[in-house]
C-alpha cells in the first residue's frame, strides 16, 4: 500500500507480465509492469512525491542538467499497457516567465464528464473485444466466502470438455484461487490488486493480453469478494452474476442494492444447507427483485450439485448467443470479402 | 472504499481540462452526485484530498451537487421520487420502479483562474 495516501491501486499485479524496478536519486524505488522511454538521456530525475499508478497524474520535477541549470517540469505519466510520457516545460524561475495565476479573472468550465468515463471506456473496448471474438464474459460478484471459486471449478469439470473456458481471478493477495482453477486444467490468471477493492477494466485489459482467451469461448471473472465497490465498475462483461449462499442474511439484497440492481442473475448458492440455516429463500428472492424486478434466479449447491444443470444451462445458452453472434458477423465479413474480390477480378 | 478510484477518476478529469487551459488553476471542482449512485460523499470529499496533492488542483475545493433519485412506476406509469434503491413508490407501493435520474457521477464544471 501507499504509505502516504493509502492507496493500494499502485500495487495491481497481473500473472506473466515482468515488472522494472526503478530506482531514482533521491533512493525512491519504484517498479512498473512496463518499459520507460525517456528522451534525453541526461535527465537526471529526483522524484519527491510518491507514485500513484494505473492512471493519468502530473507532478513536478525539478531537473538539473549538466551545466548546472535547472528547470522544473509538469511531468504527466499514463500507466497502462501502451506507456506514453508527455512533457510539458513551465520555466517559472526568472519574471520573464512567470504566472500570475492569481491575477486572471476566474471563469467556469462546464466539463459534464463522466467520474468513471476513462474507466468505461476501456470497458467499453474490452466489450468490443468479446463481441468480435464472440466470447461470453461474465462478471462473478458476490461477499467474500459465498462460494464463487468453488462454483466456477464445478462449472469448469462440468463444461470443461464441450466449451473453451478461461477465468480471471481477482483477489487483493495470493495465487490461491487461480491455483485452484489451474488444478482442473482450465487456463486462469490471478489479477492482485494490492488494496484495492474492486476490479477495474484496465486490469481486466492487461489481463486480456495475457491470456488472450479462445474466439467462442466462456469466460469467467471472478471479482473481489466485496458486495459493495465492484458494482460501480464496468468491466467490459456481458452481464453480471451475483451469488448469495444461504448462510447469508436473506436480507442481502436490501443491505447492498446495487449489486443486485446491476446483475442480470441471482445465483443462491449452498441451498443443501438450507435444513440447517435460517435463511428465507422466497424472501431473499423477493428482495431482490425489489431493486431489479427482473432479476433470473437460479438456486444451486456447488458441492452437492443441486440445480446445477439449470445454470450450466444458462451458461451454454450464453455462449451459444455469443457464438452465433460470431458466426453471423464473420460469415457477412467473408460475403463482403468475395464481392469485393469479384468486383476486383471484373476490373482486371 | 472505491471513492479512491472516484476521486482518481476526478482528478484524472481535472487535469484533462486544466491542461485545455494552460495555464490555470483550479479554484472549484463541482460535482454531480445522484442519491443512487453508491457514492459515500464524505469518503469522496477525503479521497480528493489525499490524491489533489501536488496536482494542479492542489487547491481546489469540492462542490458536490446532489441529485435526488428518480423512477418510472411501471404500475402509477408516471416518474417518481425514490431516496434509495429498493424503495418502493411512494404513491402505489409497488416494486416495480426503473431508475431514471439519480444515478450519475459527473464533474460538471470548474472554476479556474
Amino acid at each position: 500500500m501507499c504509505t502516504t495516501c493509502g492507496c493500494g491501486s499502485g500495487q495491481t499485479k497481473i500473472e506473466g507480465e515482468h515488472e522494472h524496478t526503478h530506482v531514482h536519486a533521491d533512493g525512491t524505488m519504484h517498479s512498473h509492469p512496463h518499459a520507460h522511454g525517456h528522451g534525453d538521456e541526461n535527465h537526471d530525475h529526483a522524484h519527491p512525491e510518491h507514485h500513484h499508478h494505473g492512471h493519468e497524474h502530473l507532478h513536478e520535477h525539478e531537473h538539473v542538467h549538466a551545466d548546472g541549470t535547472r528547470h522544473a517540469h509538469a511531468h504527466d505519466h499514463v500507466h497502462g499497457p501502451e506507456h506514453e510520457h508527455a512533457h510539458e516545460h513551465h520555466h517559472g524561475d526568472g519574471p520573464a516567465h512567470s504566472h500570475a495565476s492569481g491575477l486572471t479573472p476566474a471563469q467556469m468550465v462546464r466539463i459534464e464528464r463522466d467520474i468513471l468515463g476513462a474507466n468505461n471506456e476501456i470497458a467499453a473496448r474490452n466489450r468490443r473485444r468479446f463481441e468480435d471474438a464472440g466470447i461470453f464474459a461474465l462478471n462473478l460478484v458476490s461477499s467474500p466466502g459465498a462460494g464463487k471459486t468453488t462454483l466456477l471449478v464445478e462449472t469448469i469439470r462440468a463444461l470443461g470438455a464441450e466449451l473453451p473456458l478461461a477465468v480471471i481471478e481477482g483477489d487483493q493477495q495470493t495465487s490461491f484461487d487461480a491455483d485452484r482453477i489451474r488444478a482442473t486444467g482450465c487456463r486462469a490468471i490471478q489479477v492482485n490488486t494490492g488494496k484495492g477493492c474492486h476490479l477495474d477494466a484496465a486490469q481486466i485489459e492487461r489481463a486480456l493480453a495475457q491470456l488472450a482467451p479462445a474466439d467462442e469461448s466462456v469466460l469467467f471473472i471472478e471479482n473481489v469478494g466485496n458486495l459493495v465497490c465492484p458494482s460501480a465498475f464496468d468491466l467490459g462483461e456481458a452481464m453480471k452474476v451475483v451469488v448469495l449462499s444461504v448462510t447469508e442474511g436473506e436480507d442481502k439484497p436490501l443491505k447492498y442494492p446495487d449489486m443486485f440492481a446491476a446483475s442480470a442473475l441471482l445465483l443462491l448458492n449452498k441451498v443443501d444447507l438450507l435444513p440447517h440455516v435460517s435463511f428465507d429463500v422466497k424472501r431473499a428472492i423477493e428482495y431482490a427483485r425489489r431493486v431489479r424486478p427482473g432479476i433470473e434466479v437460479l438456486q444451486v449447491s456447488a458441492t452437492a450439485g443441486t440445480g446445477m444443470t439449470a445454470w450450466l444451462d444458462w451458461v451454454r445458452a450464453g455462449a451459444a448467443r455469443a457464438r452465433e453472434r460470431h458466426q453471423q458477423t464473420v460469415a457477412a465479413l467473408r460475403r463482403r470479402i468475395a464481392e469485393l474480390e469479384a468486383k476486383v477480378a471484373q476490373q482486371r | 472504499m472505491h471513492e479512491m478510484s472516484l476521486a482518481e477518476g476526478v482528478l484524472g478529469v481535472v487535469q484533462d481540462a486544466a491542461r485545455a487551459h494552460h495555464p490555470c488553476t483550479v479554484r472549484t471542482v463541482r460535482l454531480e452526485i445522484g442519491a443512487l449512485a453508491a457514492v459515500e460523499c464524505d469518503a469522496l470529499r477525503f479521497a480528493f484530498e489525499v490524491v489533489k496533492r501536488g496536482s494542479v488542483a492542489e487547491t481546489a475545493a469540492l462542490d458536490i451537487v446532489h441529485v435526488p433519485g428518480s423512477a418510472w412506476c411501471m404500475q402509477c406509469s408516471r416518474s417518481v421520487a425514490i431516496a434509495e434503491r429498493g424503495d418502493p413508490c411512494p404513491e402505489c407501493g409497488s416494486w416495480q420502479l426503473q431508475v431514471t435520474g439519480g444515478d450519475q457521477m459527473r464533474v460538471k464544471e470548474l472554476e479556474l483562474a
